[in-house]
């Protein structure tokens, strides 16, 4: 098994800590190099932040876990600078396709509308991504990255966090002024801080099977994620599959919770298993290796806030989510994109550390958005009673039918941002717009052509410093200019693709335009995680001051 | 007016970002009543459902045609249906 990689070792290295008569102050430790704590830690260094880096262990996630990243965190990850290789590497879908027993009831397209740089989902196995972020956090002189450095004892003060770790070289004491909890599901700091997760336990068991084929059942560029109700390979159950990078495909079987966790994983079994489900979609020809097993259970649950004075709470170790739907590993990405430039002008005294509340605020409000779509999903996947499973039938016989029927089958609602509508960081319109980016809205993207030649308008924001912006529609005139340099914004100022300006950035297709419900005049106020903070017909720069004074936590 | 089979779900007043939204919310209500009921009850619930909802449509041209769609397709599936009757 595990034949297409090779787990990196990272070496460790001895704290100077160790043996120092006084405990040393850092600003900044991340607990946990997973995916949520890497990007943590390299949007921290991107922003001039040094951080300290603990993880246990010392190479990337072992066997496949996470392996859908989807649009909103490939941007994330652009910004990050991980995003090329990881679309490089992955397989790019859009097309998911679902079955009940042998008819065909449903399929969707992520993303039926052009003018994207990235796609709905790219799929790649967990190991590719941290190995990737682990790179570039080695690129990165800010990030002292420590494996093997185990945080064994968290006491929190009021400023700052004391912590205990342990080492092969003997053990050693930190102050950290902000913590930032990545440490997954079973939380190190949770547990020592002794609080709670409330959810509750699906009772269902699934069985992961990563497989490397040696043919090709569709075409690379034609690839599609599969899922079936009740398939004649799986009779009663529900099972999915999908594709990652270097041939290895997931195959996921839903076993029920009376299944043997230990007798499923016998690999004749689970041979067993795949061979029909391959040989039922006419693949007979194509062989097979098993790459990696697991049976896995989940739950749906989140802490009831992710701050904690100075500790914070992101990715698995504040909420835990049913896979359908790929909103694990991706929220827990967003969660650091919202929390990280709140950190940094809290460091800075730029920002109240009140500002830091409304990481957990908006950071819950996506945690229940994505707790109620995955368990809506697991509960239309897995009934609870026999009248659940009438009505799922009755729902999935009405699919090929009518449109009414196919609009209620859920093979999951795969991760899509949160829209921030209620945050109190948003100013509200006092203009009338149409369309989606409302203040709260995470941007849309749209095709720009620069001095540079053709780009993407979020790549844009992104590289003229991940600060706040100001994207003006239509040129920017002398005083508009002067009060964005004053509040220090990035000045984004997109031209009409007709009119004549070789120097300037176009809306080459006249999407942002659309996208924005923008006219000649119209700015928007950008955070730097690229959500909306607030909008106008006209630029007024005492209602840009006001409404960035209130994003930033200054003002009520 | 015919009977509407497009999907039609939603939250008067509410702007819902994603179309699947309203619809996974009435699947959630829906199998939210039926919990804890005996298989008897629920299907006693069903009954009054379907009751009450026809008196709220009323246009009985609607209703048998919904009744008929219905129907055939119960017939025609009936062969490869899935229902676990131990369940």
């Amino acid at each position: 098994m595990l034949s297409t990689y090779t787990w990196p070792r990272y070496a460790t290295r001895r704290a100077p800590e160790l043996g120092a008569r006084e405990t040393r102050r850092v600003p900044l430790v991340i607990v946990g190099a997973g995916p949520v704590g890497l990007a943590a830690a390299i949007d921290a260094a991107l922003r001039g932040l040094p951080v300290v880096v603990l993880d246990d262990d010392n190479t990337v996630s072992v066997g496949s876990r996470g392996v859908c990243y989807a649009k909103r965190t490939l941007e994330i990850f652009d910004r990050l600078g991980v995003g090329q290789r990881v679309v490089d590497k992955g397989v790019t879908w859009n097309v998911g396709r679902t079955f009940h027993g042998e008819r065909e009831v449903f399929s969707f397209n992520l993303l039926p509308e052009a003018g994207h740089q990235r796609p709905g989902m790219v799929n790649l196995q967990q190991y590719h991504l941290e190995q990737y972020l682990v790179e570039r956090a080695q690129q990165l002189e800010a990030i002292d990255l420590r494996w093997q450095h185990k945080l064994t004892q968290v006491t929190p003060g009021s400023d700052g966090v004391t912590l205990q770790i342990d080492t092969a070289d003997g053990p050693y004491t930190l102050h950290a002024d902000w913590l930032v909890a990545a440490d997954g599901a079973r939380s190190t700091v949770r547990r020592q801080m002794g609080l709670d997760v409330e959810g509750k336990v699906f009772q269902d068991r699934f069985l992961i099977a990563d497989i490397v084929l040696d043919g090709e059942p569709f075409p690379l560029e034609r690839t599609e994620r599969r899922f079936w109700f009740a398939p004649r390979f799986h009779p009663g159950e529900s099972a999915l599959m999908h594709r990652q990078a270097d041939d290895v495909w997931r195959l996921d079987f839903q076993l029920g919770w009376d299944a043997d966790p230990e007798a499923e994983k016998d690999p004749e079994r689970v041979r067993a298993r795949v061979r029909a489900a391959l040989d039922q979609q006419g693949f007979e020809h194509i062989g097979f290796e098993l790459e990696w097993v697991s049976v896995y259970t989940f739950q749906c649950r989140r802490m009831e806030r992710f701050r904690h004075g100075r500790v914070l709470f992101v990715g698995d170790s504040a909420h835990q989510v049913s896979p359908f739907g790929a909103r694990g590993a991706n929220s827990g990405v967003q969660d650091t994109d919202n929390l990280i430039w709140k950190l940094k002008l809290v460091i800075d005294g730029c920002a109240p550390a009140s500002l830091l509340d409304s990481y957990s605020v908006e950071r819950i409000a996506a945690a229940d958005e994505n707790l109620l779509n995955s368990t809506r999903s697991t509960d239309f996947m897995t009934p609870k009673s026999r009248a659940a499973r009438v009505l799922r039938d009755a729902v999935l016989s009405l699919a090929d039918e009518v449109p009414a029927g196919r609009a209620l089958v859920n093979s999951g609602r795969l991760s899509v941002p949160t829209w921030l509508v209620d945050s109190a960081l948003n100013t509200p319109d006092v203009d009338h717009f149409d369309g989606w980016m409302v203040p709260g809205a995470p941007m849309d993207d749209a095709p720009v052509r620069g001095p540079q030649g053709d780009g993407w308008l979020l790549r844009c924001l992104a590289d003229s410093g991940n600060r706040f912006a100001l994207l003006h529609f239509g040129r920017a005139d002398e005083p508009t200019r002067r009060t964005a340099a004053e509040l220090g914004l990035d000045l984004v100022a997109l031209i009409d693709a007709a009119e004549p300006a070789p120097d300037a950035l176009h809306d080459v297709k006249g999407l942002a335009a659309r996208r924005y419900d923008a006219r000649h005049g119209t700015c928007y106020l950008i955070r730097p995680d690229q959500h909306v903070a607030a909008r106008w017909r006209r630029f007024d720069g005492a209602a840009l001051r006001t409404a960035l004074g209130r994003a930033t936590g200054l003002a009520p | 007016m015919p009977l509407n089979t497009q999907p039609n779900f939603a939250e008067p007043g509410v702007r819902q970002r994603w179309a699947y939204t309203p619809g996974d919310a009435f699947y959630e209500s829906l199998v939210a009543a039926h919990r804890g009921l005996t298989d008897s009850q629920s299907e006693l619930l069903n009954a009054r459902l379907i009751v009450l909802l026809g008196n709220h449509i009323g246009d009985l041209a609607v209703l048998r045609e919904a009744m008929a769609l219905a129907r055939a397709g119960v017939v025609a599936h009936e062969v490869d249906s899935t229902i676990d009757p131990t369940l």
